[in-house]
């Protein structure tokens, strides 16, 4: 291991403990959210944010920015705890999170949010939108790039597949879809609600260069958007092998807490334990 | 003279094109029915053809709207509501992205294609979009001027595109503008509030009945939202009854948006001419209309039915 890449892991890690810590804050104090597949997306998040996005938190609309969508838009608490690290947000702004008030809805709103590009909520919709923009940088000339992140259970959404196609098609090596194999869903796990297969054999056969790796091993995290950067031959996906409720014992691998926030007791719980 | 509205749409894209660098075209494999390959012709680089998939070229072409450009997306207007419905909801309207969606074969003008193909619920569907404007240009003339419109207006836009020649009755001289409606024919009895080739028909209707003594005003609301609220007011305060029509459902459209504004700020005696609660079927063009009831003289009965209403009263 490089140096340089030890450095910026140890930062990612900082990082991804602090936004553990603050999506079990958020959806506590809103008593709502999907704390789940926040946790399984943390670790890739941090990675993605601090080793790899260019983007300027003093201007998020920066035109030379690299783009992020958020297609699993439910667990947004996730990234705007990444934003709070990188200076996109306050800190005090968590306390808005699902309110009335404040600029962190449930949901992405790209209208209000500095660092969201795009609204999310249905899902299924955010490989076409990272298209449109890596399509835009080809036409532009500039060597922006587009990721976005996948849940699994959102790949039941035909438009992925309508947009996988336009990814490979047009050999749009500067988009990076990252899915979040985490394995559970709202109603159970994805095999018996429905079966996504030979997830890898999928994507191949659509065209795509396929990493597969440990979600949350920050060493596989960062080769995977290395690999993704040097592949020129059309788009990357990196079907990252993740744990639903990573790093809070209780709730790691639960069906239960893909919607549901600790309650006080848990939350002191939870803060310990990733302390 | 006539003027299919999907030629005039193709040559407006390409002057477009030369003007504003930023403009990209997005069609779903029907860009020889659309017309969009007059622009593919001369700006290959701009133009991307996304195959049969409507849910997915309305979100490339919000994120075309993130990176800064203007999106042109082009497909069969049922097709492309109806499949992109949800993308629109969120990826364009909610996130206010700056993406034009034009619906191609509107109304009857896919003709024989019949019911499948003719879309009656379009404006109804777009409509209930917030923020979302809706456009139906009148004529071949019209369209050049909407397209520029469009590309200089900042916001989500729907805009109706027939397949089949339709009269002109609009010149080049005439003014567009968005949200502002078109008078085209004064009159004091009663208000015609149409859209697209609707107009030329009630223009029609209003020369038919003013040989009959009846003085009917005929409005261009190409611009079916926002509705040009002032222009139906003073209109309709001078003559007490409107008549509306539109290549479209009768449900939800032009005269539903009429409708809600008068019913509250100004109710007269209304009648909404327009296709029933039903869908299409095969025919010519002008088969279908006589059908689906969107006729001259289906106006006129409108017109005389609601004057009987304000005679009685």
């Amino acid at each position: 291991m490089s140096q340089s890449m030890e450095q910026a892991l140890q930062e990612a890690k900082a990082v991804a403990k602090n936004v553990r810590k603050n999506i079990l804050v958020m959806t506590n104090r809103a008593k709502g959210g999907h704390p789940g597949g926040c946790l399984s997306a943390t670790d890739i998040l941090a990675v993605l944010y601090k080793c790899y996005m260019k983007v300027d938190p003093k201007n998020p609309r920066w035109s030379g920015r690299d783009y992020f969508f958020l297609s699993k838009g439910h667990a947004v608490p996730a990234q705007y705890a990444v934003l709070i690290e990188m200076g996109f947000l306050d800190r005090e702004e968590m306390k808005d999170f699902r309110g009335v008030e404040g600029r962190l809805p449930a949901y992405p709103s790209c209208e209000i949010t500095p660092g969201i590009d795009m609204a999310s909520g249905s899902l299924g919709q955010g490989l076409s939108v990272a298209n449109g923009t890596a399509l835009a940088a080809k036409l532009n000339g500039t060597d922006q790039r587009a990721y976005v992140m996948l849940g699994d259970g959102e790949l039941h959404e035909g438009q992925v597949w309508e947009a996988m196609m336009t990814s490979a098609h047009f050999k749009l090596n500067n988009v990076c879809a990252i899915v979040d194999y985490n394995k559970l869903q709202l109603d159970g796990s994805l095999d018996e609600v429905k079966t996504l297969g030979d997830l890898r054999a999928k994507w191949d056969s659509f065209g795509w260069h396929t990493v597969e790796i440990d979600g949350h091993d920050f060493e596989q995290i960062y080769k995977a958007f290395a690999e993704a950067i040097a592949y020129k031959d059309g788009p990357t996906v990196i079907i990252a092998h993740t744990i639903k409720g990573k790093g809070v014992s209780f709730m790691e691998d639960e069906v239960g807490w893909h919607a549901a926030a600790p309650s006080d007791e848990q939350l002191e719980i939870a803060l310990k334990e990733l302390s | 003279m006539m003027i299919a509205p999907r030629e005039a749409y193709g040559k407006a894209l390409v002057e477009l094109g030369k003007e504003n660098k930023d403009i990209v075209v997005l069609d779903a494999d029907v860009a020889k029915a659309s017309m969009t390959v007059l622009f593919k012709e001369v700006f290959p680089d701009r133009f991307f053809d996304l195959g049969i998939a409507e849910s997915d070229i309305i979100g490339t072409g919000s994120g075309f709207a993130v990176a800064g450009k203007i999106p042109f997306v082009n497909a069969y207007a049922n097709f492309l509501l109806g499949n992109g419905w949800e993308q629109i909801r969120i990826s364009v309207c909610y996130a206010h992205k700056n993406v034009k969606i034009i619906g191609h074969n509107i109304g009857a003008s896919s003709g024989k294609d019949g019911p499948t193909h003719l879309p009656l619920e379009d404006i109804a569907l777009t409509r209930a979009f917030p923020g979302m404007t809706v456009i139906e240009p009148v004529d071949g003339i019209e369209i050049i001027k909407a397209v520029k419109a469009l590309a200089q207006h900042v916001g989500p836009a729907y805009m109706r595109v027939g397949r089949l020649p339709i009269p002109v009755v609009t010149k080049e001289e005439d003014e567009f503008i968005i949200g502002k409606a078109n008078i085209l024919r004064q009159g004091s009895d009663v208000t015609i509030i149409a859209c697209g080739v609707m107009v030329s028909k009630a223009l029609a209707a209003a020369e038919a009945l003013s040989r009959e003594g009846i003085s009917a005003e005929v409005i261009n609301m190409h611009t079916i939202k926002p509705l040009d609220k002032e222009a139906i007011l003073k209109s309709v305060k001078k003559t007490g009854a409107v008549v509306t029509a539109e290549e479209h459902s009768v449900i939800g459209g032009l005269g539903g948006a009429v409708a809600e504004f008068l019913s509250c700020a100004n109710p007269v005696p209304m009648q909404i001419v327009g296709s029933q609660d039903r869908f299409g079927v095969c025919g010519s063009y002008e088969e279908i209309h006589q059908v689906l009831g969107l006729t001259a003289e289906k106006i006129e009965e409108a017109v005389k039915e609601v004057l009987s209403r304000n005679s009685w009263r």
